[in-house]
């Protein structure tokens, strides 16, 4: 039944029912109802991390050394449980980003660099070839087994084959045939393969049923159970040794590398980040799959012991290799359709991890390698050529080729050297490069662009140095000379002892060197400098999350004229003014046209064009029609400091605090001026009615008296009538005054400013009240006026003030022999005034008091008769006009000697007439208003304040 | 995943949980001969601590909605 044609014919079949699944599920998402957006297909499609190196090396592994197949499975296990820091982030940070491939996500981390992106490429494309050579290794192998049955032969013992039979050269022909039908139908801006998910998937199903399925078989249909094998092998010595592991701290020390390398490899192994990464549907997805997998690979491994020793022990001798036992004990058993269904979960473990890798390859490739240069080669015009989402298919259709043939060389001139584990554990050293890079570049800001190529090329030639030439070297391909006494015979230098450090396997020797100078080298050389702008804002769009995804990094313009078509060149006219489209409705535009020429349509084609050519490719390709403004210094430092947003909020705060504390103060102390200015107006009210009352109450009684008694005599009568008209007279003049008194503090009163001749207004006043000096019989003596003296003032303001203190002064000199004088005199600067008294003088207590309203000095209220006189409205109003004009007015005396009013009045620049004149206009020009509200407000708060 | 916040703390306690107990010194304590229920103690031991962690994750990352 086994015959070649069979086994080819299953294969296609096998093969078509995968394509046919695949391109369901691609309607299905074309549709929008997608097939794989469900936690448990992601969990199984992570599954492609079991290749045919765990389908048929992991018995071999554990024939050979017991448990040690397990700690490959033990370590992704380990980093899943780490999946909510790491993978969780990274799958956030590709989706914002559109990053399509490992070498695109440690581009894009530092700063967008291509150089960084091709270093990458580079890598996984070296390291992961023999991997692929071991996927066909294991198909052909399978073939050639299966194709011999009855017979079991070994296919290193069949003989080397021709060029043109060896079904391995087929199997890489149909697996690329493959990979280009289900990875570059079309071009896609996300680059995830919807179709292709569900078929591995469904792979991953079949070859974890094709194990369950031989293990079962072993272990129940050929003996009594699990615990039969194990004690039949414990009585054969040579198998009972695989039972325990060496105890030795070397191999715990190999064991736990192990552990730590297959950690990296399930999430840095190009196809395991498509998976996991790229082609996940919602992250949410990974709460299922953070046990679903390891439960998966637990699954695979169960039965991975019980075969290895069975087929120890059925085969002794080592004449099959235990590679095989799968096959081969089903076929030592006559179980033709078991070893079909083991073919083709093999197939399917090979199948899978070829299509999901070479199509990582293949984008990284042209993503980040050939495009990048074809896009420089200024020869081809790729610049100026107006669709070029074909050349991108054609690129990666060649990529996937060439990769494809690359493997089948190394399996052709390599393969048979090593056993399946050996070719998978070079793989998995090579991808651990990336690790510092990638998890330093989730978790560490200071990583720069220089630091990331530094480390990774210094790890990838150790890795190089330390096991990939050793492998060419066993494969004859290089004389191994090398190997055992270093390179140029510098002992020192010994590949897998380098430096004299012994005592360790391959893997681990290489690792330890390889990560030391990798991990040094990306932090070394990222230290020497501070992280520039570009390289910081990308720091912060990873390390910090999803959330700082909204600044746009863009500064410049460009419109959709531009990128309309820049983007159509790449991923076809069609889909480009659908995306675009859709960017309008999300910004509520009616249509592309309408959509603003601003940063963000830059950034949104950025990302757009980063699923189709990278995020390297995508900047410099947006940045040749973008017009970018410079960045500003302040900007700068903005990006490079994050905290410095944060600082600036706090400055702002702490200016707003001060400037509250010091409204807050002003308004204070308004507030206190304002009671102040309330209680004074209390004060100054209840005192002008106690002051108005006191004539309306004699003119009241007076008036009673006439109007009760009409038998009063005509002397009495005419004594009160004259008594009524002279509290009469004095009660309008004490309104004048407080009007007036009002009018000048107010603000509010008229100024006629002028040159006055002050000696005329003083004899004017003299003049006025001579009658009433007379009448007291008091001598009134004007000597001592300079003649002549002019001042700028109001005329019959200064009238007032000198009728007011001769008043005064009247008012206090006894009768008969009183005397008033009155000099004046005037240097440069000032006129001075002064009307002297032979009074009784006033206390010195008082001697500020008297300018206070209604306010008389105590001493001098009962000189005469018990009633005040005047109404102690003169002398402050008399102060106020004097402070008007910037002047003085005060008192010198002693009590028993009379008293002196001295006033003091500024003369400006000389007086000169029309200079006078210029100046008084100007002066009465200015609002009176504020300097006489704010004199008088300033001296009332002092008065009053004294007067309490 | 990010429903609860203390789902990935507690998976990464399960993470140390791991690496102590898949790696020396835990495992020479179960290096030696003999058997356990018919298995090598190193195997049952590590089938069976692996099995428990799945379980274990698996009740952490279901239970957090």
């Amino acid at each position: 039944m086994l015959q070649g044609s069979v086994i080819v014919l299953a294969s296609l079949f096998y093969l078509g029912i995968l394509f046919a699944i695949a391109w369901y599920a691609d309607r299905r998402a074309d549709a929008g109802r997608s097939l794989i957006a469900n936690p448990v297909v992601y969990a199984l499609s992570l599954g492609v991390y079991c290749t045919t190196w765990t389908f048929y090396g992991s018995v071999g592994r554990a024939a050979a050394s017991g448990i040690g197949f397990l700690p490959i499975y033990l370590g992704p296990t380990l980093l899943f449980a780490l999946a909510g820091f790491i993978l969780h982030k990274m799958i956030r940070v590709a989706k914002t980003n559109r990053i399509t491939s490992i070498a695109d996500f440690v581009a894009s981390r530092y700063g967008k660099s291509q150089l960084l992106g091709g270093l990458v490429t580079v890598i996984a494309v070296v390291g992961v070839i023999p991997y692929i050579a071991l996927q066909l290794k294991a198909v052909s192998n399978g073939f050639t087994i299966l194709t011999n049955y009855p017979e079991i032969v070994m296919p290193a013992t069949a003989g080397a084959v021709p060029l043109l039979q060896d079904s391995a050269l087929y199997v890489a022909m149909i697996l690329a045939l493959f990979t280009i039908l289900f990875g570059t139908r079309h071009l896609d801006a996300t680059e995830r393969h919807e179709g292709m998910v569900a078929a591995i998937a469904v792979e991953s199903v079949v070859k974890l049923v094709a194990f369950l399925a031989v293990g079962i078989f072993v272990v129940w249909g050929m003996h009594e159970g699990i615990a039969d094998i194990f004690s039949r092998a414990a009585t054969v010595p040579e198998v009972a040794r695989r039972l325990a592991s060496a105890d030795s701290p070397s191999a715990y020390g190999s064991w736990g590398t192990l552990v730590f390398l297959s950690m990296f490899a399930a999430l840095l192994l190009p196809r395991q980040f498509q998976i996991a990464v790229v082609e996940n549907v919602d992250p949410a997805h990974l709460r299922r799959a953070v046990w679903m997998f390891p439960l998966y690979l637990f699954l695979i491994n169960l039965f991975v012991l019980p075969v290895a020793l069975a087929g120890m022990l059925h085969f002794p001798g080592g004449a099959v290799d235990a590679d095989t036992f799968i096959l081969t004990l089903p076929m030592a058993r006559q179980q033709e359709g078991l070893a079909l269904f083991v073919y083709i979960g093999g197939l399917s473990a090979a199948t899978g991890m070829v299509i999901v890798e070479t199509i990582a390859l293949s984008t990284m490739v042209c993503n980040d390698l050939v495009m990048p240069l074809l896009l420089r080669l200024p020869m081809l015009g790729l610049a100026a050529r107006a669709d070029l989402s074909g050349l991108l298919l054609e690129i990666r259709r060649w990529a996937i080729v060439i990769i494809l043939g690359l493997g089948y060389v190394y399996f052709r001139v390599a393969g048979e050297a090593y056993a399946l584990v050996s070719i998978g554990l070079i793989s998995f050293a090579a991808v651990a490069q990336f690790a510092p890079v990638v998890i330093g570049g989730l978790f560490w800001k200071g990583g720069t662009r220089d630091g990331a190529l530094a480390g990774l090329a210094a790890g990838f030639v150790v890795w190089a140095y330390t096991l990939l030439l050793p492998s060419f070297a066993k494969s004859g391909w290089l004389p191994d000379g090398f190997i055992a006494h270093g390179l140029f015979g510098v002992e020192l230098l010994r590949p897998q002892h380098l430096f004299g450090l012994n005592g360790l396997d391959e893997i681990t020797h290489c690792l330890v060197w390889s990560l030391l100078v990798n991990l040094g080298a990306y932090i070394g050389v990222s230290l020497q400098r501070v992280p520039n702008v570009r390289e910081a804002r990308q720091a912060s769009l990873f390390v910090g999350g999803a959330e700082a995804a909204v600044s746009s990094g863009w500064r410049g313009s460009a419109g959709v004229t531009e990128l309309l078509p820049l983007a159509g060149r790449f991923l076809g006219r069609d889909k480009a003014e659908a995306a675009f489209a859709r960017h309008a409705r999300q910004r509520g535009l009616r249509s592309i046209q309408e959509l603003p020429a601003d940063a963000r349509l830059v950034s949104f084609a950025e990302t757009l064009l980063a699923g189709a050519i990278g995020s390297a490719s995508a900047r410099a390709m947006v940045a040749s029609v973008v017009t970018e403004e410079p960045l500003g210094i302040d900007e700068v430092m903005n990006i490079l400091d994050e905290a410095s947003q944060v600082r600036a909020y706090t400055k702002e705060l702490e200016q707003k605090s001060l400037e509250l504390t010091r409204a807050t103060a002003e308004l204070r102390e308004a507030n206190a001026r304002l009671r102040e200015l309330d209680r004074m107006k209390d004060d100054f009210i209840s005192t002008v009615t106690h002051e108005l009352r006191t004539p309306l109450t004699s003119i009241r009684a007076f008036s009673e008296m006439l109007h009760e008694d009409p038998k009063i005599d005509l002397a009495q009568r005419s004594r009160f009538l004259g008594i009524i008209v002279s509290e009469t007279v004095r009660l309008s003049r004490l309104i004048n005054q407080i009007l007036d008194l009002a009018k000048l503090e107010s603000g509010r009163a008229e100024w006629t400013v002028a040159a006055v001749d002050v000696t005329e207004v003083i004899r004017e006043a003299a003049e006025s009240l001579t009658a009433l000096f007379a009448e007291k019989r008091v001598m009134l003596e004007l000597d001592a006026i300079e003649p002549g003296l002019t001042v700028l003032a109001d005329r019959d303001r200064l009238m007032q003030v000198m009728v007011n203190l001769l008043s005064n002064a009247l008012k206090f000199v006894p009768a008969d022999s009183g005397r008033v004088q009155v000099g004046a005199s005037a240097t440069p600067e000032e006129l001075r005034v002064s009307v002297s008294d032979n009074g009784p003088g006033i206390h010195a207590e008082d001697q500020e008091v008297i300018f206070d309203k209604f306010r008389q000095g105590a001493g001098t209220t009962d000189v005469l008769t018990d009633k005040p006189q005047g109404t102690g409205l003169g002398l402050p109003i008399s102060r106020q006009i004097i402070e008007y004009f910037n002047g003085r007015l005060w008192v010198e005396s002693t009590p028993g000697a009379g008293a002196r009013f001295v006033f003091t009045l500024p003369r400006q620049a000389g007086d000169n007439d029309g200079l006078a004149t210029e100046d008084g206009e100007s002066h009465s020009g200015r609002t009176p208003a504020g300097g006489a509200a704010s004199d008088s407000g300033g001296k009332n708060n002092g008065v009053m304040g004294g007067s309490q | 995943m990010n429903r609860s916040r203390l789902v990935a703390p507690r998976l990464a306690f399960i993470f140390l949980l791991g690496c102590f107990f898949f790696n020396y010194p835990l495992l020479s304590v179960f290096n030696r001969g003999g058997d356990f229920f018919g298995l090598p103690p190193l195997y049952a031991w590590l089938m069976g601590s692996w099995l428990a962690l799945i379980a274990l994750m698996a009740w952490v990352a279901e239970r957090s909605d």
